[in-house]
């Protein structure tokens, strides 16, 4: 027993511990509910799913990294409204010359960068000529139609174009519009600098991201001194930390289902607004049953757009029939043009010939798409098809079976990219496989006429591609906000990449 | 003892080359290419071949293997595919975050697993020890996970005392730290002390059958008294064995309270990688959790031969 322990030094530790727990627990019952930190006054959380990998959107993909920091940390020399409109950013106003081709910008004089640099036109020349030299992400090649950069003045911005183009001013307000310092560039992945009114804090990874109002923000300081925003996986334990006060707003809800839990109770408000992600049942025509257009038409009229939004998604969302979401200037409702008929449906699928071959349904695993797919498949089986489910996980074995390979009859993606109808259908080696040269014209046209020639023709090419029906879109996902009864100024819409966070207060 | 010793140091190295082994090839079977994953929907041909490039992942898979051995050998495992930035820092960051988790876990299973399973077994025939039995059933059926939510219900959502998920770095606000851990430790530590309970019973009952405790009762101990001195270090054999293979238990389902309880520990940085096809990420986080085991299992080795002089004859 050379090794024996006297019971007195067990007793003592057992002690020591019991100790440590008990004033755990102690601490954790004598402190106020929740785990929000900080004076609610001053302070607020915001609850979101997709961390972002970097804080590099210049050479990293997703959503996330815009959503953080565009409007917010960078700022644009355009940027987007709620409805859609584009306004002033660091440009305080913009012409364009009689071709078209010439964009003169005039800036904000006493922006600053939060490395304390002065924000000029030429950091503005700066930032769109590294679009085409330093990015790496797929969105650098919308800036491919710039020409020349001039700064002319101080506050003064000359760029011309190539050729007219519509689409250029708008992605101005995306992420590949946004300002760096020609001093501010070299950690860009963890310390980003822009002239916004916040900066990034801290940030604890796979929890949270703190931003911290700057002090000498040029333009109209926000309200709140720190927004932390937090990151969830998984729906309930995002609506669980709205219900136990760990953070004040729910930016995005992904289970429409529990949205009960909120909207008969005074202590919370639900914000119901529109987005840019059209949930597409992508149909595959290169190759397949689905190269058969009248496969394609029977499948439209065999879906109940209606029934399937109140079955999968609670209902929430907007029926839209085309790529086109309401808060585009061209926007108009395409949903009769294939209207629920199952007979209609029957009879075209029998006509086509396709009747015995199986579809093969390919989902990624998310939610919105597992939730419908059973629905689409039940509907189109009672329209005579044959439908196999399959589940692919996303992002990975979805990416390469039916985005890359285009091994897929169908599948359900929502395609969230603002004004997505270019890149999802304008080319024939996309996954959708759809080829029209007359659509591709009219986009064309579109982008290099005047206003009113673009409305006139990006109508008639969503009305064109819906006709094809080159695929069919399930609703347009809604942008579901929950939030502190008190908090004012939500951005009700989200139709830009960014997550505004200038105009939040409390009331 | 020394004989012994060098055999165990080269299990424990054999174990790790095969695991090492075995993880990269699953890696590489793993369907989904990463440099699309990392580029996105809209990414040309071009730019994912050069990607791959970049990455190594046109290099044989042989060079593809030593180089992440190099990598995890000298510490410096790279950078991530995903995210391109190091992915040491991260690890060293999650590694702590499991830890604590876990650690606390352990603690609260011992600290009521031990006098439990004892009581249990002292009073195996009296009905207060029936009922702890029962109880301690209730307690093996139950996943971890189910408490945790079952936890976050009652006492996060119901009665607002703790909040429901997050995770804060002790150095960063100490009180919320302790808040945020109170349920994820119980929930782990609380299904661990069920399996527990019922070896440290089955233990203390071998060993209440043991000649020596008689001979200790005859010389005029007191049964409690007989136990504490004699018999519970003789009991502990076989439940530290049982702690050890619990260890891999407990990592595994940190896995899962790391997502009920939204924390950032190795296992949801593990699944996060997974999904983004972070190949050597999910490759170091996996060989960690390796490594952790069996390590853990080499020490129980050790620790046996402390406590237990008879194994050292028999080693030698």
């Amino acid at each position: 027993m050379r090794h024996h322990t006297p019971p007195a030094r067990r007793a003592r530790t057992i002690a020591a511990t019991l100790t440590c727990l008990l004033l755990t627990a102690c601490s954790a019952g004598s402190l106020a509910a929740g785990g929000s930190i900080g004076d609610p006054e001053t302070t607020l959380s915001i609850g979101l799913t997709a961390e972002p990998a970097n804080l590099d959107f210049t050479k990293t993909e997703g959503a996330a990294i815009p959503q953080a920091l565009l409007y917010n940390v960078y700022e644009n020399l355009v940027k987007l409204d709620q409805s859609g409109r584009i306004e002033p950013g660091l440009a305080t106003s913009w012409s364009r010359s009689k071709d078209r081709k010439t964009y003169t910008f005039h800036l904000v004089k006493d922006a600053r960068f939060s490395n304390g640099a002065r924000f000029t036109a030429a950091d503005a020349k700066f930032s769109i000529e590294r679009v085409a030299s330093g990015w790496t992400v797929a969105q650098k090649s919308q800036m491919g139609v710039v020409d020349t950069v001039r700064a002319v003045a101080p506050d003064e911005l000359k760029v011309t174009l190539k050729t007219p183009s519509n689409d250029w001013l708008y992605r101005m307000t995306t992420r590949i519009g946004a300002m760096f310092s020609r001093t501010g560039v070299q950690k860009l992945a963890t310390e980003p600098v822009g002239t916004g009114p916040y900066v990034v804090k801290r940030w604890n990874r796979g929890d949270s991201i703190t931003l911290a109002r700057r002090a000498d923000y040029w333009g109209r300081a926000p309200h709140f001194k720190t927004v932390a925003l937090k990151y969830f996986k998984d729906p309930t334990a995002l609506n669980n930390a709205l219900l136990t006060g760990t953070i004040n707003v729910i930016g995005a809800m992904q289970s429409p289902d529990s949205l009960y839990r909120f909207e008969n109770n005074p202590k919370y408000k639900v914000i119901e607004g529109s987005t840019n992600g059209e949930v597409l049942l992508s149909l595959n025509n290169g190759s397949g049953p689905l190269r058969n257009p009248q496969a394609r038409q029977a499948v439209r009229h065999a879906i109940d757009h209606k029934a399937l939004l109140d079955t999968c998604w609670a209902g929430r969302g907007k029926l839209i029939g085309s790529m086109v979401p309401p808060t585009d200037p061209w926007y108009q409702d395409l949903t009769d043009l294939y209207p629920y008929d199952r007979d209609k449906a029957r009879k075209l699928l029998k006509e086509s010939g396709e009747a015995g071959r199986t579809l093969r349904l390919r989902i990624p695993t998310l939610p919105y798409a597992v939730a419908c797919g059973t629905v689409v498949k039940s509907q189109l089986e009672q329209a005579g098809f044959k439908v196999r489910l399959d589940q692919l996980e996303f992002p990975a074995t979805w990416l390469t079976t039916v985005f890359k390979n285009a091994d897929y009859d169908m599948s359900i993606i929502s395609h969230a990219e603002p004004r997505d109808i270019q890149a999802v259908f304008g080319s024939k080696t996309y996954y959708t496989r759809y080829n029209s040269p007359e659509f591709r014209a009219l986009l064309k046209k579109a982008d290099e006429g005047t206003q009113e020639q673009q409305v006139t023709s990006m109508r008639a090419a969503a009305r064109l591609l819906s006709k094809d029906a080159a695929a069919d879109w399930l609703f347009l996902l809604p942008n579901l906000m929950v939030a502190d009864a008190d908090i004012t100024g939500l951005p009700k819409n989200s139709i830009s990449e960014s997550l505004d966070l200038t105009g939040l207060g409390r009331s | 003892m020394i004989v012994r010793l060098v055999q165990r140091i080269a299990v424990l190295l054999a174990s790790l080359v095969v695991c090492s082994v075995l993880v990269f090839a699953f890696m590489a079977v793993l369907p989904g290419d990463p440099a699309r994953v990392a580029l996105g929907v809209s990414a040309s041909d071009s730019a994912v071949a050069q990607l791959r490039t970049e990455f190594g992942l046109d290099r044989p898979l042989v060079a593809q293997y030593f180089s992440w051995i190099h990598g995890l050998v000298t510490f410096d495992p790279g950078n991530s595919y995903i995210s391109h930035m190091p992915i040491g820092p991260q690890l060293a960051d999650r590694l702590l975050v499991t830890l604590w988790l876990v650690g606390t876990g352990m603690v609260i299973a011992c600290i009521l697993a031990i006098p439990m399973g004892t009581i249990m077994a002292v009073r195996h025939r009296k009905p207060s020890g029936l009922m702890l039995s029962a109880v301690s059933q209730i307690g093996v059926a139950v996943p971890a996970f189910l408490a945790g939510i079952l936890m976050i219900t009652v006492f996060a959502v119901g009665l607002g005392w703790l909040p429901a998920n997050g995770w804060t770095p002790p150095v960063q606000d100490p009180v919320l730290f302790l808040k945020q851990l109170v349920m994820p430790a119980l929930s782990l530590g609380i299904v661990q002390a069920a399996v527990l309970t019922r070896y440290v019973r089955s233990a203390v009952l071998d060993v209440l059958r043991e000649d020596y405790l008689r001979t200790a009762r005859a010389k005029g101990l007191r049964p409690t008294q007989a136990l504490l001195r004699h018999g519970l270090r003789n009991a502990s054999v076989p439940v530290v064995t049982v702690l050890a293979l619990q260890l891999a238990t407990l990592l595994v389902g940190s896995v899962v309270i790391e997502r009920v309880f939204v924390i950032p520990g190795l296992g949801s940085l593990l699944l996060d990688s997974v999904a983004g096809r972070d190949l050597t990420m999910v490759q170091d986080v996996v060989m960690i959790i390796a490594i952790a085991v069996l390590l853990v299992n080499f020490l129980v080795d050790m620790v046996y031969l402390l406590i237990d002089p008879r194994l050292r004859v028999g080693a030698s």
